[in-house]
């Protein structure tokens, strides 16, 4: 399937190679023809999208692969990019039985991408939406939060508008997502099979200065802005060349043919020990760049970022520095040369062509302040029900990133689609919304 | 070290393995390679007249990603020159004189039993055995499976056999009839020195279905053809047993069908046979699976204190009884290995939907008055760890089918328990003669409604 975006040919994200290619026939029903088809299987109550994890893999092992797909994306209408990108080894596999047989664990999150990978090829929808409603839906940014949600409205037969700032959609899973898990490409062209079911995304929309009229020309609002920029660290010398923000290197490295790292890099710092530092750190060592050094404040043991991602970090090379801050960023004539870091008590000076730094995202405040009735946590993320995902306001619902649980795209999927159904429920059948 | 030669109606062979009549035992290059590397004996592949076959010859079945689980063919008997085939056969016994070299052979006139039969003997072969077996092709022709599914003509042609051969005649039965034993008496009453079974099931192994053919595929068609490989060992374990529990047959039985280790032989031992043939696990993995075969055997015999292969065979026969000899006061229940169990729950369905409804979920309260020992357990278990998934057995409804030691993927995790019914041995055949054998319920305890 095509895609009504042109990308630059030269990005720098193809420079990498998949982690994870997608399997072949015979390794998938290899794979799928492990697993035990567990009865209330473990998997399927960890997946946060509620997938029926040993039914899809059931029926890949039975070669019925189109059978899969609509499995997998009956609950999750992003299961490929899922499927390229979920850390499956802390979600459903992670309680996979064949743990505590001492066998390797099924590879849930790659099965689900040969499953749905065809979705994508020629775009085919499995799901009709049902009867017109009238009831219209406005919902901001284009992220995995909101085109599940809105997905689910079309089919409950809503009306569902996406508003995006950026001029392409997909949200991080277009600009964050780790070259070697996914592409941009691909990110697109799920969100034009997606799109094709009848949801109008309008880019290049920022809604700041319109919040008044959405909620006048619709019915309700969901809220899927996700997380912002770059937190800055304030240290002296910041300013300048060679020093950027995780995000939007990552974004620039997708994207763009601007080249990502200065001629000859050799050293590079990454600050941070979340997912995101971890990801650039990957990057980094799979572009070649000889020296990779996480400063991180605490220990591997107290890192956000995943066990696992680390290991593999480790694997390329990536070297981690514990119990370290930087203290000053060193330049000679406007150029860099590295940073003074304090680690374990000791000051020391570290080389660097590049450092990127990862130490988390600013919220949105700003502007989620501006949504009548909608209240924030100490984290500035919205406060939502449980149940139902809604704000503090009847007619605006919420999920993501922008609100309080784990950070992860099946996690923004549950959300949306948790929210399409209540507003359903309580809002758009009853009459009860409408301006 | 237990010795492992063994005497089959008088033909010698250092061990008991045997490669069927088959490709493996197509020509002499093969043969003197499986005999280089330890195998005791070979049935040729069958002689007569050259045939002509059809590619492709074989379809098979997969379990679960298992290969060749089954293996169906529609090849025919030997398509190679009758003399070219016994100058090899002479040369084969030539060099390995130890070895059991036993010539298979099908032909339609008494003339042509005669000659053929001469003329395989002429090559110092140690016996010949006769293809009464295979199920396609040669049965079009008034051979193979025709004539074994009439014990008429077995015994007729068995006795021509006999007239005009100075070796051991083995009868090689197909399994493609109702009750094994009729033939296996037919060839007995002919006069045969020892039967051999089985050979191949009449089947088809499977359908293309985007072109709608059969397997195996000769241009755009297909016929059924004759399944062997480890799918086919149940079937062939109870004929072989069959055979050694009748009465009236008193010869040995060579035993073939889906032995791939040295397990399987001894178990077709163990049920009555004095030695086994096989096929499709060479045609699997190669004739290298010799050394893993007589290893195995000869480990187990000393395990078993056995001094000989001999002392193995029929060992579980009188074990084999009619369901009506059966203890009806025996009774096991499941027990499953808090343990060992990784939580599946497989066992659950299987229990509920194809059983007898007494394997429950931790948190299920048991039933009041039943014995469930794990039951009170998992609910405990259970509230300390939502995440706890053992499963616990109502003993009181259990049947002790075995279903779920079946499904449950963990070795044994599932076993059986006896439980004491503190009521002495009694089977049906022993009601019958007190004339005890009415059950509540039936048709005439209840009037119609
Ligand atoms: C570097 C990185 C790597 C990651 N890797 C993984 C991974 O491997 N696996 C995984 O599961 N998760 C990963 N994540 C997390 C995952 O990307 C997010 O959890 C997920 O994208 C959240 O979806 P969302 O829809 O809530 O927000 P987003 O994907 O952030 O989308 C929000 C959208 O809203 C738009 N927006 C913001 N403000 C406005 C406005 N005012 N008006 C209009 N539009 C607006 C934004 O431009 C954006 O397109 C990663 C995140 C990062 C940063
Ligand atoms: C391809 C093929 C050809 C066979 N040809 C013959 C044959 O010519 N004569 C014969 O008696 N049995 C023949 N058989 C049957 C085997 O000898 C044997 O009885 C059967 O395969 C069961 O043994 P297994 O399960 O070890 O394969 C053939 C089997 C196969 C697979
Ligand atoms: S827990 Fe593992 S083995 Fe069981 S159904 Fe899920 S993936 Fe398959
Ligand atoms: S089948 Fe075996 S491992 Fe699975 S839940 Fe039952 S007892 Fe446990």
């Amino acid at each position: 399937m095509t895609i009504p975006f042109t990308l630059p040919k030269q990005r720098w994200e193809l420079k990498f190679s998949e982690a994870y290619p997608l399997y072949t026939d015979a390794e998938a029903i290899a794979e799928a023809n492990r697993c035990l088809y567990c009865y209330d299987a473990p998997c399927t109550k960890t997946c946060p999208a509620g997938i029926d994890v040993a039914v899809f893999i059931r029926k890949i092992a039975e070669r019925n692969r189109h059978g899969a797909a609509k499995t997998v994306l009956a609950s999750n209408i992003l299961g490929y990019s899922c499927g390229c990108v979920c850390p499956d080894v802390v979600l459903c596999a992670g309680s996979c039985v064949l743990k505590d047989f001492k066998k390797p664990v099924i590879q849930i999150a790659r099965l689900h991408r040969y499953a749905t990978e065809k979705f994508l090829s020629d775009g085919k929808h499995f799901f009709t939406p049902a009867t017109a409603t009238g009831k219209k839906v406005a919902l901001v940014g284009a992220g995995p939060a909101s085109l599940a949600c809105a997905y689910e409205l079309k089919l409950l037969g809503h009306e569902p508008v996406i508003f995006e700032k950026k001029t392409l959609p997909g949200g991080l899973n277009t600009t964050g997502i780790a070259p070697y898990k996914m592409t941009a490409e691909d990110a697109l062209r799920e969100v034009e099979a997606i799109r094709r079911i009848g949801i109008e995304i309008r880019t290049g929309v920022d809604i700041s200065s319109q919040i008044k009229t959405l909620l006048k020309d619709y019915d309700a609002v969901f809220i899927g802005v996700g997380i912002g920029d770059d937190t800055e660290l304030n240290v002296p010398g910041i300013d300048g060349d060679g020093v950027i923000g995780s995000i939007e290197w990552i974004e620039q490295l997708r994207l763009s043919d601007k080249p990502a790292l200065p001629k000859n890099t050799k050293r590079a710092l990454v600050v941070g020990g979340g997912n995101t530092a971890l990801d650039a750190a990957r990057e980094l060592a799979q572009l070649g760049v000889p020296e990779v050094t996480m400063v991180y404040r605490r220990t591997a043991q107290l890192m956000p970022g995943f066990r696992h991602e680390l290991n593999d970090a480790r694997i390329e090379g990536v070297h981690l520095l514990e119990h370290a801050v930087i203290t000053e960023i060193v330049r000679e004539k406007g150029k860099l040369k590295g940073a003074r870091v304090r680690a374990s008590d000791e000051d020391i000076f570290l080389q660097a062509d590049i450092i990127i730094i990862a130490i988390g995202q600013a919220k949105w405040r700003d502007l989620l302040m501006k949504f009548p009735d909608v209240e924030l946590n100490e984290a500035n993320e919205i406060i939502v029900d449980e149940e139902t995902g809604r704000t503090g306001n009847q007619r605006i619902y919420a999920g993501g990133d922008a609100t309080p649980g784990m950070k992860l795209v099946v996690q923004a999927v549950a959300d949306g689609k948790r929210a399409a159904q209540a507003m359903h429920r309580e809002l758009l059948q009853t009459g009860k919304g409408g301006a | 070290m237990a010795e492992l030669s063994v005497n089959l109606a008088g033909i010698k062979s250092p061990n008991p393995f045997w490669l069927a009549s088959a490709p493996p035992t197509n020509s002499a290059e093969q043969v003197m390679r499986a005999f280089d590397l330890g195998w005791g004996g070979v049935v040729w592949k069958t002689i007569g007249d050259p045939i002509v076959n059809v590619s492709s010859r074989l379809g098979s079945i997969d379990a679960d990603g298992i290969r060749m689980v089954g293996l169906n063919n529609i090849e025919l008997i030997t398509d190679r020159p009758l003399n070219e085939n016994l100058r090899e056969i002479r040369e084969v016994k030539k060099r390995f004189p130890d070895r059991a070299v036993v010539v298979s052979i099908m032909a339609e006139s008494k003339d042509d039993w005669r000659e053929l039969i001469r003329r395989s003997e002429d090559t110092g072969c140690d016996g010949l055995e006769l293809n009464f077996g295979c199920p396609h092709g040669m049965c079009e022709r008034g051979m193979g499976s025709a004539v074994g599914q009439e014990p008429k003509v077995i015994r007729e042609i068995t006795a021509w056999a006999r007239e005009f051969a100075s070796t051991p005649v083995i009868v090689k039965l197909t399994p493609n009839i109702s009750d094994i034993v009729e033939p296996g008496r037919a060839a007995t009453e002919g006069g045969a020195h020892a039967l051999s079974l089985i050979n191949t099931i009449k089947s088809l192994t499977g359908v293309d279905l985007d072109n709608f053919v059969p397997f195996p595929v000769v241009g755009g068609q297909s016929t059924p053809g004759g399944f062997c490989g480890p799918a086919v060992k149940p079937i062939a374990l109870h004929m072989v047993s069959a055979l050694a529990k009748d009465s009236k047959i008193n010869i040995p039985i060579s035993a073939i069908g889906g032995i791939s280790t040295w397990r399987d032989a001894a178990e077709f031992m163990a049920l009555g046979a004095t030695n086994v043939q096989i096929c499709t696990a060479v045609m699997h993995y190669g004739y290298r699976i010799i050394e893993q075969l007589t290893d195995g055997l000869s480990n187990y015999l000393d395990e078993h204190n056995m001094a000989s292969a001999q002392e193995l065979i029929g060992r579980a026969v009188p074990a084999v009884v009619d369901w009506g000899d059966l203890n009806l006061n025996y009774k096991v229940v499941a027990d499953i290995n808090q343990e060992k169990c990784i939580g599946c729950q497989l066992c659950i369905p299987a229990c509920h939907d194809g059983a007898h409804q007494c394997i429950y979920p931790p948190g299920v309260e048991a039933k009041p008055g039943h014995t469930a020992p794990h039951a009170a357990e998992a609910a405990e278990k259970l509230a300390d760890d939502p995440t706890y998934r053992v499963p616990w057995v109502d003993e009181t409804d259990c049947v002790g089918c075995n279903l779920c030691a079946h499904v449950c993927p963990v070795p044994d995790c599932i076993t059986m328990k006896q439980v004491e019914t503190k009521k002495p041995r009694e089977s049906w055949n022993e009601r019958i003669a007190k004339g005890t054998t009415f059950i509540p319920g039936g048709l005439h305890d209840s009037p119609a409604s």
